[in-house]
């Protein structure tokens, strides 16, 4: 009896709580003041087997911000960086998106690392025009849609997916492929990309297999084998490919091994060690050395955050700063307003770290690097030092009107 | 269509689906036997399994960084952490027991049941939390053991690896053994005592809770036993991997006849063969139009199928009807 009342008690001091603060919140309505909080978001996921590369984003983005709020502050605004975890799963990420454009203090969001969540999630910053700079988000979709307020500094899986099968029919000379993908929107969709440039280049396509698998491969593994293909390509992200790769090995395949950016991370080697050193990825996110600005970006990473940056890591900070830069001019011109802040993210000029950022009319980077690399060592602290083996800066395709 | 490519990777995908249908079957023995002895599905039997991969990776890092594990020959090592997965993952099971299901012993089925998915919510959340308090990592990876990694090749396109054989090696010394536990000891006759009659059971001399904690203890230590196996064969585990092995072992003992531990084996073995072969054959078959990713509608469909025609499972009709 007495657990009962005290429970009673409980719930209505919590329920108390919750007006109070509602009430409160109502009385001040933040964003309206002529000078108030400004935030900044990031979306992408911390938790689950992709948050190497997702805290990588978050980091890069609320290093740009913590370095870069100085001018807004002096205006007499307060700056905050609002990290959110998207679970790598689209319907969290809408869940988020929802949260983020009911918040009318946040101005820009930076994200995601799946293009199969930012394709949805940016439907619901449409809604409200808050602009979403993607600093990973490879797939066309994302910015065909032709949306005001989506931008991204990476470049496109159409040109990658080109780059990869240049790559293997040119440099790596090879007369066949096996091409398997994770199903998800940003995977399969790269995949396609491969497959159709490399048949259109006259490499034999054994098989293309989806699979939702995450541990055991051993049955998509055996026709691979019997069919002794001269490359497997996997179009998905390392989570999945490094247990894929490593059976592969284990049970005696043979064939090279190449994959695009979702490969891109020292997890990569770190679950799947000496089965993927040799192997070949496509990136449209360089490493930091082979970046113009990129040393001390590197230097103060590590400093504050005790580790090497992920990939998409610097594109994340120059995507922050990008944001911050539009609402610095937004806020000159008086009232800060989301719609603008898309307006002035799209005029946007910057010389990042990850070298000269202007948008074309979709909202596609105008000269996106795409790199070709090859994993050198199975020590995952050594990742950065991957040989880059091609280096091309490719225009997006001219926008479908 | 291509014959001999298809009768080349015969054996193969034999050996694999058995490999993984003894997996399959040693986690439905966890569900089978609880339901065998209190006619409940004990959903958290998929995590008390992956409880079982996580003490068997800790203690091959934990040994690895010690030097240990280059200093043993690999059979002790394998038999050390077998036996460490399955005390942890036995103990956690009985403790679940205790907490989560005997209080609600009385109530109506749903309850415990709903209690069941409660308590494995809490177990991956909570293996997440430690994992990533303690590593500081989601995926956790079994370190190579090089004599596992030893492939015995037979053709060009077939050949046995190390692991597979020290699976289902294991798996068939865990099954007689619980097998003869089960059907020739004093406790075996109690347990099956208990699943008969339980009043009749406790007027017997039989303390029927020691019984069902015992049950729980065998249950879980094989699902241990059984997540150390999945984590030597796959390497990669992370908090939530043992949900799908352990959706398809609770199909498995359904498939078999729940409540039959005969049943649960033969459920695991054709749930594994099934799933190997539409996983390598329907792409090929299909000429790629029914890739890989359709081995779940095939394998499930199947299970449909022989559950129209055998409501009680292939072994259903051993068990007897009870009041």
């Amino acid at each position: 009896m007495r657990n009962l009342r005290t429970r009673h008690v409980l719930s209505a001091l919590a329920l108390f709580a919750l007006f109070a603060g509602l009430t409160l919140q109502a009385a001040h309505p933040v964003g309206a003041q002529p000078k108030g909080t400004i935030k900044i978001a990031s979306q992408s996921p911390l938790s689950g087997g992709q948050a190497a590369l997702g805290e990588g984003i978050k980091l890069g983005a609320q290093l740009a911000v913590e370095k870069m709020k100085g001018n807004l502050e002096k205006m007499g605004y307060k700056v905050e960086f609002v990290p959110f975890d998207d679970q790598a799963k689209p319907d969290v990420g809408v869940a988020n998106a929802k949260n983020i454009i009911a918040d009318k203090d946040i101005m820009a969001v930076i994200g995601h690392l799946n293009s199969g969540v930012a394709i949805p999630s940016s439907e619901v910053y449409k809604e409200v025009g808050v602009v979403m700079i993607s600093p990973a988000n490879t797939n066309p979709v994302v910015t065909d849609r032709g949306y005001p307020n989506v931008d991204r500094v990476c470049g496109r899986d159409d040109v990658q997916g080109k780059v990869g099968a240049e790559f293997a029919h040119g440099t790596m000379k090879i007369k066949s492929a096996y091409i398997v993908h994770d199903k998800t929107q940003y995977g399969q969709s790269i995949a396609e990309f491969f497959k159709a440039d490399s048949e259109a280049k006259g490499v034999k396509v054994l098989g293309f297999e989806g699979t939702e698998e995450k541990s055991n491969f051993d049955s998509i593994l055996t026709p691979i084998k019997a069919k002794n293909p001269d490359v497997i390509y996997f179009g998905g992200i390392y989570d999945q490919g490094a247990p894929f790769f490593k059976q592969a090995r284990e049970k005696g395949i043979k064939s090279k091994f190449m994959g695009p950016d979702g490969m891109d991370s020292s997890d990569l080697t770190k679950i799947a060690g000496k089965a993927v050193v040799g192997m070949n990825y496509t990136s449209a996110a360089g490493p930091a050395s082979a970046l113009p600005k990129a040393k001390a970006f590197v230097d103060e990473y590590k400093k504050k955050f005790g580790k090497n940056p992920e990939p998409y890591a610097a594109e994340a900070y120059d995507a922050a700063t990008i944001a911050i830069k539009a609402i610095e001019e937004t806020a000159k011109k008086g009232k800060v307003a989301r719609e603008d802040v898309a307006t002035a993210v799209r005029k946007a000029k910057l010389s990042g770290i990850t070298g000269d950022i202007a948008f074309n009319a979709n909202g596609d980077r105008l000269k996106a690097q795409y790199f070709v690399l090859t994993v050198e060592s199975d020590d995952p602290a050594k990742w950065g030092d991957n040989k880059i083996v091609k280096q091309l800066t490719i225009a997006p395709p001219e926008p479908k009107k | 269509m291509d014959l001999e490519l298809l009768l080349g990777i015969f054996p193969q995908v034999l050996i694999d689906g058995i490999t993984l249908g003894f997996m399959y079957a040693l986690i439905a023995l966890g569900y089978t036997m609880v339901y065998g002895v209190l006619e409940f599905i004990n959903f958290a039997h998929s995590e008390i399994f992956i409880v079982g991969a996580f003490v068997g990776v800790e203690l091959l890092l934990g040994m690895k960084a010690s030097g240990w594990l280059d200093a043993l020959p690999w059979v002790v090592v394998l038999l050390l952490i077998l036996a460490a997965g399955m005390a942890v993952s036995g103990v956690l099971a009985v403790i679940v027991e205790r907490t989560a299901y005997r209080p609600l012993r009385h109530a109506p089925r749903l309850i415990p049941l709903i209690s069941a998915i409660g308590v494995s919510f809490f177990l991956q959340d909570l293996i997440r939390l430690v994992e990533s308090l303690w590593r500081n990592s989601f995926n956790l990876v079994y370190p190579t053991m090089d004599a596992l990694n030893t492939r015995f090749e037979l053709s060009s396109t077939i050949d046995v690896s190390m692991k597979s054989l020290v699976v289902i090696l294991a798996a068939l010394l865990m099954l007689w053994g619980l097998y003869s536990l089960v059907n020739k000891t004093k406790i075996g006759k109690a347990i099956r005592a208990v699943a008969e009659d339980q009043p009749a059971a406790s007027l017997m001399g039989i303390n029927v809770n020691r019984i069902i904690s015992l049950t729980f203890l065998i249950g879980g230590a094989m699902g241990g036993g059984a997540g150390v196996l999945f984590g030597v064969q796959y390497s990669l585990i992370n908090p939530y991997t043992g949900f799908i092995p352990g959706l398809k072992a609770f199909t498995a003992a359904v498939l078999g006849g729940i409540g039959n531990i005969p049943g649960a084996m033969l459920g695991g073995l054709v749930l594994g063969l099934l799933e190997s072969f539409a996983a390598s054959y329907l792409s090929l078959l299909t000429g790629g139009a029914f890739g890989a990713e359709y081995k779940d509608i095939f394998a499930f469909s199947i299970l449909i199928l022989i559950l129209i025609f055998r409501p009680k499972g292939l072994l259903g009709e051993v068990v007897r009807e009870r009041a």
